[in-house]
């Protein structure tokens, strides 16, 4: 039963919401214009030009000499990858950061401290010098590399840039955001359910199945979007570890806005990439409510 | 008893948690056999090591030394999912995830009986604990006697030989603990398995119990009836911790006489040398009023109770006494009395 007069709540939720408006709704609404307008030859946008959808259909079409549109894969293929990289670095997160959480969660109170200060060291240091650091440790010379040499026998080993170098970095850059989630929700978690599980005639197996798992979703949940969306538009490791070679969207985009000077076309990825991330959150919403509604 | 095999032998168990200098020996060679379908009470104050002993049973403890049987075959080196036991847990540990139907047929799944058996076996135990109409509910949703019987029905659906349960009432209120109590004996009969229970409601171990070990001190100090170890208790210990009882300090002075600290020599079956320093003890309902008793005393307080009177009243000495009176005839607060300690009815400790 609250006082408080529609004129107070607007004065005291204003501010937030105005700096929200300004911030975030204003660029937004300029880059999804922007996307909608013409190349410029000086700067990157020509203002004057008339707004139309050519540069999402230049997403999956070619326009060729004679005007007829051709299918043009390339850029749903970055976008593939893109994808396919974020889900494959979520999905092996998940697998790693799980048991590092409930092994966390089982130490006594220093020690967990202690992990948790190990894991936060990375942050430390910039992502970028981070990035270099393993371009030194997976190139062909390498520690890493001559060890796979050594002990693969079905010819040399190419450890950077591909898929797989851009993969690690990634898996690398993110499994803090996926363990500390977790770790999080275990924090709180009571072991006597585990000795109930146990009790009941579940081996280790179906008890991390039936009770550790499902009691760690909102955890997980949490863990998979923080480290899928930041994936999603990663543009440093593909750039890095990558060489140019693999790209993701986050690539393509700086590229349209620096070298390419295409600014439309790279605010149009922007706008595919944003419209993904929404798709991703809100499915993970369906999917919460209607566990909630299950219960 | 004799001819049944014992359902669980516990043989010289010991067990220390800590290593080196820190260990703390919790359970200091304990052996004990519980026979079939027995009501059996592990009782003693906390730390006393019964819990410990209950989870070694399960199976999340492992031993130090000594061995473990249920009905004759060695189960200490089985993990607890391998052993036919179950445990009602003092927090009832039900799964917050899933509804009280799923809760009770966890076990019954884990054994891969059909669908269909499961959902009949869970819905047999969940009627057995008059807890069906709330199938489809979350814990959470439910009251705390409701949960407690959600986890006893889980625990009783596997059929198991031995049902363990950890201080099972004790985050109850004291009427629903009462009716708890009722039902649980009742399911015992009916389910035909042995229980092994721990509390450190002396109560509630005397209500329900076929047989009670008394622990202290990771030992056993008295194993017996309830009757038996409230009648006849073989510790002070014991003896202080079972109901109320008044514990008089003295010194032998004769064959079958002690002179207690307060002055009042009185005749007491104890087999003491003359000189040894003894506790007598006497339940408050076993003394009573009596003109030229051994023991004089003055009434310091009284309560009245209904069916009888607590008479609180001071020694010579100061010592405190408690006596339970009829409610006739009481004499006045600060009256000066006698009190008669009938020699049947003390027992004497060493000191």
């Amino acid at each position: 039963m609250s006082a408080t007069s529609p004129f107070r709540r607007a004065g005291l939720v204003g501010p937030a919401l105005l700096v929200v408006l300004i911030l975030v709704g204003v660029p937004l609404g300029i880059m999804a214009w922007v996307s909608l307008l013409g190349r410029g030859s000086t700067i990157g946008v020509d203002w004057q030009s008339a707004p139309s959808f050519a540069n999402y259909t230049k997403l999956i079409w070619e326009e060729d000499f004679d005007g007829t549109l051709l299918f043009n894969p390339t850029y749903l293929s970055i976008l593939w990858r893109s994808v396919w990289q974020a889900a494959a670095t979520t999905v092996i997160c998940v697998t790693l950061g799980l048991p590092v959480a409930l092994w966390m969660s089982s130490l006594t109170r220093g020690a967990r401290d202690v992990a948790i200060l190990l894991i936060t060291i990375p942050f430390w240091t910039n992502l970028l010098v981070r990035n270099y650091a393993w371009l030194i440790i997976l190139r062909e010379d390498g520690v890493v590399s001559q060890t796979a040499n050594a002990i693969w026998p079905f010819g040399p080993v190419q450890l950077l840039y591909n898929d797989t170098a851009i993969l690690i970095g990634l898996v690398y850059s993110f499994l803090p955001f996926m363990i500390l989630p977790i770790y999080a929700g275990f924090e709180k978690f009571d072991w006597r359910l585990l000795e109930a599980a146990y009790d009941l005639g579940a081996n280790r197996r179906r008890a991390l199945m039936r009770v550790i798992i499902p009691l760690a979703m909102p955890g997980i949940i949490a863990g998979a979007m923080l480290v899928f969306i930041p994936s999603l538009g990663s543009f440093v490791t593909a750039a890095i570890l990558g060489g140019g070679k693999s790209m993701m969207m986050g690539n393509l985009i700086q590229l349209q806005f620096g070298q390419s000077r295409n600014w439309p076309f790279g605010a149009t990825i922007s706008v595919v990439l944003l419209a993904l991330m929404m798709l991703v959150l809100m499915g993970i919403a369906i999917w919460k409510n209607r566990q909630e509604a299950k219960r | 008893m004799t001819t049944t095999p014992s359902a669980i032998t516990v043989q010289s168990v010991s067990k220390s948690f800590g290593r080196g200098d820190a260990a703390v020996r919790v359970l200091q060679d304990v052996s004990v056999e519980i026979g079939a379908r027995e009501f059996f009470t592990l009782l003693g104050p906390s730390g006393c090591g019964k819990t410990t002993l209950l989870r070694l049973i399960a199976g999340f403890e492992d031993l130090d030394s000594g061995a473990i049987l249920i009905e004759g075959a060695r189960i200490d080196h089985l993990a607890p999912f391998q052993r036919p036991v179950n445990t009602v847990f003092q927090s009832y540990a039900l799964f917050p995830h899933l509804t009280v139907a799923q809760n009770v047929a966890f076990a019954l799944e884990m054994q891969n009986l059909s669908a269909a058996e499961v959902r009949r076996r869970a819905g047999e135990a969940l009627e057995m604990v008059r807890m069906g109409a709330f199938a489809s509910r979350k814990p959470s949703e439910l009251s705390g006697g409701q949960q407690q019987r959600v986890a006893l029905a889980r625990a009783l659906a596997p059929r198991p030989k031995v049902l363990l349960l950890d201080e099972p009432l004790s985050a109850l209120d004291l009427k629903l603990r009462k009716e708890m109590q009722i039902e649980l004996k009742q399911l015992q009969t009916e389910a035909g398995i042995t229980f092994v229970f721990v509390t450190h409601d002396q109560e509630e171990a005397l209500t329900l119990s076929d047989r009670i070990a008394v622990m202290q001190g990771g030992r056993i100090l008295q194993l017996d009836t309830p009757r038996a170890i409230y009648e006849r208790p073989a510790h002070r210990f014991v003896a202080d911790f079972i109901g109320e009882i008044n514990l008089l300090d003295g010194q032998v002075s004769g064959p079958g006489k002690v002179r207690l600290d307060c002055g009042a020599e009185i005749a007491a079956p104890a087999d003491q040398a003359a000189g040894a320093r003894v506790t007598v003890a006497i339940r408050p309902e076993r003394a009573s009023l009596a003109q030229g008793g051994a023991l004089p005393a003055e009434v310091t307080h009284a309560a009245y109770l209904g069916t009888a009177t607590i008479l609180q009243l001071r020694l010579a000495n100061g010592a405190p006494f408690l006596l339970r009176a009829a409610t006739a005839n009481l004499p006045e607060i600060g009256a000066h009395v006698t009190l008669s300690l009938p020699p049947e009815a003390l027992q004497v400790f060493a000191a």
